[in-house]
C-alpha cells in the first residue's frame, strides 16, 4: 500500500473507451494534468466504456449493466476525472436517471456528484488558474455539445489556454454549434453527419487556425477525418494535449509514428 | 397527407442534392437565431418567464379535464358551439358539416397545422368545397401542392426565385411585365389576389395558438393580419385546435406570449394578437354569426401520465427546429409528416406510431441545442432516448444494428474480457495504420470511411501502456 501526504485527494481516471484505444497520449496528458493540480491519480483496470452507445440506442438494459461495473469501479475515489465532457455527461448526469426508483438510486447519486470533466475539475474543483505549457502557434476551440450543455463547459479550458505561452486563440464561427458526430448518429445516418461537419470544417478553416482543439476525441476524430479527407492541413488535437505541454507527437491522424 | 417517415433517409439524401432547398435553408440559420438571440437578451427576465409559462402548462395539463368542460361552457354561454373529436376523421366530418350547413363553396383558412394534422384541404377539395390558405407561406404551398416545411415559416424550403416562377404562372391574370423582384412585391401581389376571396367565403377556418378556460376566448397570433380577415368576414368561424392549447387565465396566456415571439420569430410580439370570443354580440361592428371549435385529441391523452406528456407543453414557436443541424441540414419535408425538427421528433411518433417515424428520434445527434432554447423547458433529447428505447425493446431498429450493439455491450460488461479482446485488436490497427496516421478505408467502417478518414489509433491501448508503467515503477521500489 502506497502512503501519499493524507490530505491529497484520490482521483480515479476514467479514461474513456475512445481515448484508450485511439489515443493514450489525452490520457497520459490528463494523468499529468491532474496530477500537477495536487492530486493522486490511480487508474482502475476494469473500467470499458460510459456505456452511450447502449443508452443512446435505447438499449437500457446493457447502458445499467456497464453503469454498474463503472460505479461499483470507481465509487471509492474522492473524485473521477474523464478527458470528455460526453462521457463525463453521462456519468454525472445519466446515470442517476438510470437508477432513479431503483435500489441503486443513492449510491449512483452519490457516486454522480463526484465526477468531472477534466478541465471543469482543474479550474473549478481544484483553482487552477493557469498551466506551464507553451504552445506556440494559433489555435481554435470546439465546444463539445454535452460538454457545453450538460456541464457549462465553455469558459473552463479557455481560461487555461490563454495562460500556454505562446498561444492565439482564434475563435471560430459557430464554435458551439454540432459538429455532427453524435456517436452512433454519424455512422447511421452518414449523409446527414457529413453535411453538418462540411458546415463545421469550413469554419475551423475560416478561423486561419492552425491548429483545432476540443474536449471529446469522438468529435476531434469526427472533425479530423473530414478535414483530412478534403486535404486540409489543420492539425487536430485534444485540448489537455497542450495544455499538459504533450503535443510534440504526431496530430491526430497523422503517420510518422 | 401522405406519410414517408419511413423513407427518411432517402428523403434526406434527396434534401442535401437539391441545391435550391440547400440555398433557402442558408436562411433559416442566418435569419431566426441571431434575432432571437436578441430578443432575450434584451429582456434579462426571459429566463424567469420561460420557467413560469412552463409551470402555467404543466398546471393545466394536470387538471386538462377540468379546464377543457369550463373552457365548453364558456364558448356555449358566449353563444358558440364546441365539437369534441377524438380522431382526424372525427374532426373532419364536424367541420365537413358545418360546411354543408352554411352551404359552403370557399373557405378560407389562416395558417393551422391542426388542418395538416388532420388533412384538411385534400378532404374538402374531395367533397367538392374549395379551401384557400390566406397565409402567404401556405398560400405559396398551395400553388405548389407541397405541405409546410416548417410549423411557423411553411415555405422556408423556397427561395424566392422559385416563388416569383409559382405567382406568374398561377396569377397568369396580370401583366408580364410586372416587377416582381423585391418579396414585398411579392406580399402585395398574395395580398390583392387573396382580397377578393376572403369576400367570396362563406366559412373561415382557423387554427388558436391557446384556448383560454377562464373566458371561452380563442387566440391567434399572425404577421400579416390574414387570420382576422378569416375569422371576421366570413358568415362562419371555426377554430380547429387540440386539447393542449388550453390555458386557465387570460393573464396566463398573456405570459406564454411574452415568450413566444421572440422564440419563435425573434418579435417582442407577433403584429397581431387576436382574441375570439363567441359569435358577433348585438352592437358588434363585425364578427361571424356562427362560433365553432373542434376540439381535437388525435392522440394527446394517451400522452398524459406517460414520459411524453411534457410533449404537450409545446407552443408550437419553431425555436427548436431553428437552432437543429439535422433540420439546417435536410429540412422539413424529409421528416415525412407534419410536424418536423425535434419537436416533430418526439411528436410524430406518438400521432402516427413509433413503427412508421422510427427514424425521426434516431436522426439527432443529441446536441441539446433544442432543449437550450425551447421557451418550455421540453427535454426533447431526453424524449428522443425513451421512442429509441421503445424501439428497441419492440425489435423495431434493424437487425444488424442490435446484433453489432449487443455484440459491442457484451464485451463492455466484462471487463477483462474487453480488455483482453482490445489489447489484441489495437496494436494490430495500429500497426496497419502507422505511416499514414488514418485509414481511408477499412472493412465493416463503411459507414465513417464514406465521408472521412479514420483516426488510426496511435499505439497501445492507455491501460496497457499505464500497467507496464505502474509495473515498471513497482520494480524500480526499493
Amino acid at each position: 500500500m502506497k502512503q501519499e501526504t493524507p490530505q491529497k485527494p484520490r482521483v480515479g481516471l476514467f479514461v474513456t473507451c475512445l481515448v484508450d484505444l485511439f489515443r493514450p497520449t489525452v490520457g497520459f496528458a490528463a494523468v499529468k494534468l491532474v496530477e500537477e493540480a495536487g492530486c493522486e491519480v490511480e487508474v482502475p483496470m476494469a473500467q470499458t466504456c460510459c456505456g452511450q452507445p447502449a443508452y443512446n440506442s435505447g438499449d437500457r438494459e446493457d447502458a445499467v449493466a456497464i453503469a454498474r461495473t463503472t460505479i461499483e469501479t470507481f465509487e471509492d475515489y474522492d473524485y473521477v476525472v474523464a478527458p470528455s465532457g460526453s462521457c463525463a455527461g453521462m456519468l454525472r448526469k445519466h446515470y442517476p436517471a438510470l437508477f432513479k426508483g431503483d435500489a441503486w438510486e443513492a449510491r449512483a447519486a452519490a457516486f454522480s456528484a463526484r465526477v468531472h470533466e477534466l478541465t471543469s475539475f482543474l479550474v473549478d474543483v481544484m483553482g487552477m488558474e493557469r498551466v506551464s505549457a507553451a504552445h506556440v502557434g494559433s489555435v481554435t476551440y470546439h465546444d463539445s455539445c454535452s460538454g457545453l450543455r450538460e456541464l457549462g463547459i465553455a469558459a473552463q479550458p479557455r481560461r487555461l489556454l490563454s495562460s500556454v505561452e505562446g498561444l492565439e486563440l482564434r475563435e471560430m464561427k459557430d464554435a458551439d454549434v454540432c459538429c455532427g458526430f453524435g456517436g452512433t448518429f454519424c455512422v447511421k445516418y452518414s449523409d446527414i453527419s457529413n453535411k453538418i461537419v462540411e458546415e463545421k470544417a469550413a469554419n475551423i478553416a475560416a478561423s486561419g487556425a492552425e491548429t483545432l482543439l476540443a474536449g471529446d476525441l469522438g468529435c476531434l476524430m469526427n472533425m479530423a477525418g473530414k478535414l483530412q479527407r478534403q486535404g486540409n492541413a489543420v492539425r487536430v488535437r485534444h485540448v489537455a494535449e497542450v495544455l499538459a505541454g504533450m503535443d510534440d507527437g504526431p496530430a491526430i491522424g497523422e503517420g510518422g509514428r | 397527407m401522405q406519410i414517408t417517415s419511413p423513407a427518411f433517409k432517402e428523403n434526406a439524401r434527396g434534401a442535401l442534392a437539391n441545391p435550391d432547398l440547400q440555398k433557402a435553408l442558408g436562411h433559416v440559420r442566418l435569419g431566426f437565431i441571431d434575432k432571437r438571440q436578441k430578443a432575450v437578451d434584451a429582456l434579462p427576465e426571459f429566463d424567469a418567464l420561460r420557467d413560469s409559462a412552463r409551470a402555467i402548462k404543466d398546471h393545466a395539463l394536470a387538471h386538462l379535464d377540468l379546464y377543457l368542460e369550463a373552457y365548453e361552457e364558456k364558448v356555449k354561454a358566449a353563444g358558440g358551439y364546441v365539437h369534441w373529436a377524438p380522431t382526424a376523421a372525427d374532426a373532419r366530418a364536424v367541420i365537413l358539416e358545418i360546411c354543408r350547413a352554411a352551404g359552403a363553396r370557399t373557405v378560407t383558412k389562416g395558417k393551422s397545422m391542426i388542418t395538416e394534422e388532420i388533412g384538411l384541404n385534400a378532404f374538402l377539395e374531395k367533397e367538392g368545397i374549395r379551401p384557400v390558405e390566406t397565409d402567404l407561406g401556405e398560400y405559396i404551398i398551395q400553388l405548389r401542392g407541397e405541405h409546410p416545411s416548417h410549423i411557423i415559416a411553411p415555405a422556408v424550403h423556397l427561395t424566392r426565385d422559385q416563388v416569383e416562377a409559382d405567382f406568374r404562372r398561377a396569377h397568369d391574370h396580370l401583366p408580364v411585365a410586372r416587377d416582381l423582384s423585391e418579396p414585398e412585391s411579392l406580399l402585395a401581389e398574395a395580398r390583392r389576389v387573396l382580397r377578393s376571396q376572403y369576400f367570396a367565403a362563406d366559412v373561415g377556418i382557423t387554427g388558436a395558438n391557446f384556448l383560454v378556460a377562464e373566458t371561452g376566448s380563442s387566440v391567434i397570433v399572425t404577421n400579416e393580419g390574414n387570420g382576422d380577415l378569416t375569422q371576421i368576414l366570413p358568415r362562419v368561424h371555426v377554430v380547429v385546435a387540440s386539447i393542449e392549447k388550453i390555458v386557465p387565465t387570460m393573464e396566463d396566456m398573456s405570459q406564454i406570449l411574452r415568450v413566444l415571439a421572440r422564440s419563435a420569430t425573434g418579435q417582442d410580439m407577433s403584429v397581431y394578437t387576436t382574441v375570439s370570443t363567441g359569435p358577433r354580440r348585438e352592437g358588434d361592428p363585425d364578427g361571424p354569426e356562427e362560433y365553432h371549435v373542434v376540439l381535437l385529441d388525435n392522440g394527446r391523452s394517451a400522452m398524459l401520465g406517460t414520459e411524453f406528456q411534457d410533449m404537450l407543453r409545446c407552443i408550437r414557436c419553431g425555436a427548436c427546429m431553428n437552432h437543429c443541424p439535422v433540420y439546417h441540414a435536410v429540412g422539413g419535408h424529409a421528416y415525412g409528416w407534419v410536424y418536423p425538427g425535434p419537436m416533430g421528433a418526439v411528436l410524430t411518433p406518438s400521432l402516427i406510431g413509433v413503427d412508421k417515424a422510427g427514424h425521426l428520434p434516431n436522426a439527432s445527434t443529441f446536441c441539446g441545442r433544442c432543449e437550450a432554447v425551447c421557451p418550455m423547458h421540453i427535454p426533447l433529447p431526453r424524449m428522443m432516448r425513451h421512442w429509441r428505447e421503445r424501439e428497441f425493446s419492440r425489435g423495431l431498429n434493424p437487425a444488424a444494428q442490435r446484433y453489432g450493439l449487443r455484440a459491442w455491450a457484451f464485451f463492455a460488461r466484462r471487463p477483462r474480457l474487453y480488455r483482453l479482446a482490445v489489447s489484441l485488436a489495437i496494436p494490430v490497427l495500429s500497426r496497419l495504420g502507422r505511416r499514414r496516421g488514418r485509414f481511408r478505408r477499412l472493412p465493416l467502417a463503411g459507414g465513417w470511411t464514406r465521408h472521412r478518414d479514420l483516426p488510426a489509433p496511435e499505439s497501445r491501448t492507455f491501460l496497457q501502456q499505464w500497467r507496464d508503467r505502474d509495473a515498471a515503477r513497482q520494480e524500480a521500489r526499493p
